[in-house]
């Protein structure tokens, strides 16, 4: 660094000449290409895949990109959506979590038991709920750390056991309905947000990273590093924003963008903070890629465990009270068949890695985009669930063999 | 040899001071009634032969096992060190023979692990700038800290683990194989830095097989060998004690080798003045 002193003075990390950097907006393409190529694809699979089925859906029946479809569409996403996302909590620490089907049924069970059998406000059966949910994730987390149970004996254990609760809870009825123009139902079926407020959100997302991109910048080169590139960020931001605006403007020549959905975003943007912005997070993804190098740290891997089993059982609660606002009953089907799978597919075809140490809160938000898509436009054709379950695995192998695929290439270019 | 295991070459305060030191795994002792002391501003080499229990003993000084039986005092206080969080709390900073890194995570985070700057809002570019300060005061060459480790040659991530031992300012550092992965002058790198770090003040401990390196920078050798202590050496120590002490036998291959030479050289200094 001192002896090119004389020119114009180095950035800090750009010391070592060895080292090809890319700058300015025509470097920002560049290096995105090159990640691409070596094997970091990020969103890339599930964005084109989405395309993909989207333009086959269309072409066989128009009404797939209807917005009143889409409004659809999106309300179904946010019930297993918020499961998906605790999957991706365990699955960034390389455990899983195989009883969320389970959990949200019996969750569903719980609120329509307590609120409408029993009485209680329903806000209260709400919590009762998710502090059940949490309660179950602490004991997986308890049979981890103390029992050494592998997590996927101990929440297939928890399968059974608890829609065995859910049944049993839910008695010879069956079935509780819960009450139509109740606000909890509402939520689920009907509201939508008012036209300002959806377009005023979705500026949102583009302003935040203006601000901090611009403020980054200020602090980074005020620290002598080097900075991206400005126009690359105006460019992002321009394209996000425009786009979510077109998506919004869409979707409200329908009904609009249902509040629950709103709920759902708001969970996933919070996760991705949570995870890669706090130390909390870095302490997840430390411990999914190497366990004992955290540990040696001074990171207190088992407290880490239990966070992320209890935050997973408490989103599959929250998902369960959804789906049973969403279908305005508490059943003995609520949680079974596809929902378990659903929300780990969701998780691993938005792009988180099954062996820990990767992944994201957003992978949660596309990955269930994809999957209800497929529903939704098999539903449009009149297909059965068996060509549905067939076709949902394909998507999930296919989504699976990609990240492989990807991970191999990641290891012959030298990336994690 | 020198008779008192404190030695002579005590520069500062007593650092650290084991007592009486066992482990026991099953029916293994890897470690038997081990004495122990390091002085601020003092570099004392650990050698041994593979299984001597060099490592087993830096583990336990990193928190990472407990000892069976023994104490353990550091700056004058006996301490327990139930955790790696405990040590590292205390001021002893461990780079392990594995450099126990995350490969997944980049250079800024792997060196901040468990030390990040404003937990609930990751100061991000003040993370940068320390772990850039901390790995030019290595010379280190890393292309780029926004890299995962696993893109790292051995030596680079050496360096990174040196770099993160560094970051919360310990008493004592203790070094496994600090060396094994480099090349020619990153080795020259790292004993400059150990040289530095002893400046400062602090207390260090290092693991080697090299004896050279050893040489080069030791206050102190200290012998382990099949758990137990087996002397305490000067650096300048000739070649045949240390292996004798490390191997247990004065009769093999290395201890001949050293006596031929030496017998040749007497014979060639007795009888050589008048030769050509």
């Amino acid at each position: 660094m001192t002896e090119q002193g004389n020119s114009t003075p180095l950035a800090l990390d750009r010391a070592d000449a060895r080292v090809k950097h890319e700058a300015g907006l025509s470097g920002a393409v560049q290096t995105f290409l090159n990640r691409v190529r070596s094997g970091d694809l990020g969103s890339l699979p599930v964005i084109v895949g989405l395309v993909v089925i989207w333009t086959v859906f269309t072409s066989l029946n128009p009404v797939f990109v209807s917005s009143s479809n889409l409004v659809n569409l999106l309300f179904d996403c946010s019930t297993v959506g918020v499961i998906a996302l605790g999957i991706v909590c365990v699955l960034v620490v390389g455990e899983i979590d195989l009883s969320v089907g389970s959990i949200s049924g019996f969750a569903s069970a719980l609120v329509g038991t307590l609120w409408v059998n029993q009485g209680w406000p329903v806000a209260l059966a709400i919590l009762a709920a998710l502090a059940f949910g949490a309660l179950i994730g602490s004991l997986y987390a308890l049979l981890f750390n103390r029992l050494g149970m592998p997590s996927f004996v101990s929440t297939l254990a928890g399968l059974l056991a608890v829609l065995g609760m859910q049944l049993y809870i839910l008695g010879s009825t069956g079935s509780i309905n819960l009450p139509y123009g109740s606000a909890l139902v509402d939520f689920g079926q009907l509201m939508v947000m008012p036209k300002w407020v959806s377009y005023t959100l979705a500026v949102i997302p583009g302003l935040a990273m203006l601000i901090t991109g611009i403020r980054s910048v200020a602090r980074r080169r005020a620290a002598n590093l080097s900075t991206p590139s400005v126009a690359g960020l105006v460019l992002r931001v321009a394209t996000i924003t425009i786009g979510l605006e077109l998506i919004v403007a869409y979707l409200n020549q329908s009904r609009g963008i249902p509040w629950m959905f709103g709920l759902f975003v708001g969970l996933v943007v919070a996760m991705n903070y949570a995870l890669t912005r706090t130390k909390w997070g870095r302490s997840m993804t430390a411990v999914g890629g190497n366990r004992e190098a955290a540990r040696r740290a001074g990171i207190k891997v088992r407290a880490i465990y239990l966070s992320a089993f209890a935050l997973c059982s408490l989103f599959a609660a929250l998902g369960g009270v959804l789906a049973a606002a969403r279908l305005a009953s508490a059943s003995q089907q609520a949680g079974t068949g596809d929902v378990n799978l659903n929300a780990i597919a969701a998780a691993v075809i938005g792009g988180t890695s099954l062996f820990g140490g990767r992944g994201s809160a957003y992978s949660a938000l596309l990955g269930i985009i994809v999957i209800q898509s497929i529903a939704s436009g098999l539903t449009l054709l009149d297909l059965s669930s068996s060509l549905r379950y067939m076709i949902t695995g394909a998507v999930l192998a296919i989504a699976v063999i990609v990240d492989s695929l990807a991970r191999r290439s990641r290891a012959s270019h030298g990336r994690a | 040899m020198i008779e008192s295991p404190e030695g002579s070459a005590s520069v500062g305060e007593l650092v650290l001071s084991l007592r009486g030191i066992s482990k026991n795994f099953g029916a293994v002792s890897a470690l038997t009634d081990i004495d122990f002391d390091v002085h601020a501003g003092e570099v004392v080499a650990l050698v041994g032969d593979n299984g001597a229990g060099k490592s087993t003993l830096v583990k336990i000084l990193a928190g990472v096992h407990q000892p069976s039986s023994g104490t353990i005092n550091f700056r004058g206080r006996p301490v327990t060190l139930p955790d790696p969080r405990a040590a590292l709390t205390l001021g002893i900073a461990t780079v392990f023979q594995d450099l126990a890194l995350c490969e997944n995570l980049n250079v800024v985070a792997n060196i901040f692990l468990g030390n990040e700057l404003s937990p609930l809002r990751l100061d991000e570019v003040a993370m940068e700038m320390r772990a850039w300060t901390l790995l030019n005061e290595l010379s280190a060459r890393i292309p780029s800290v926004r890299e995962a480790v696993a893109s790292l040659s051995g030596g680079q991530r050496q360096t990174v683990a040196i770099a993160r031992s560094l970051l919360l300012e310990p008493k004592l550092i203790l070094l496994d194989e600090p060396t094994a992965a480099l090349g020619v002058a990153q080795t020259a790198e790292v004993l400059n830095l150990i040289d530095r770090v002893r400046a400062r003040g602090l207390g260090v401990v290092m693991i080697s097989h090299n004896m050279e390196d050893v040489r080069a920078v030791a206050d102190r050798i200290v012998v382990l060998r099949l758990g137990r202590n087996n002397g305490v050496f000067e650096p300048d120590a000739s070649n045949q004690d240390l292996v004798s002490a490390i191997t247990g036998a004065s009769n093999n291959a290395v201890s001949r080798r050293v006596e031929r030479l030496r017998m040749e050289r007497d014979h060639s200094a007795q009888a050589g003045e008048p030769r050509p």
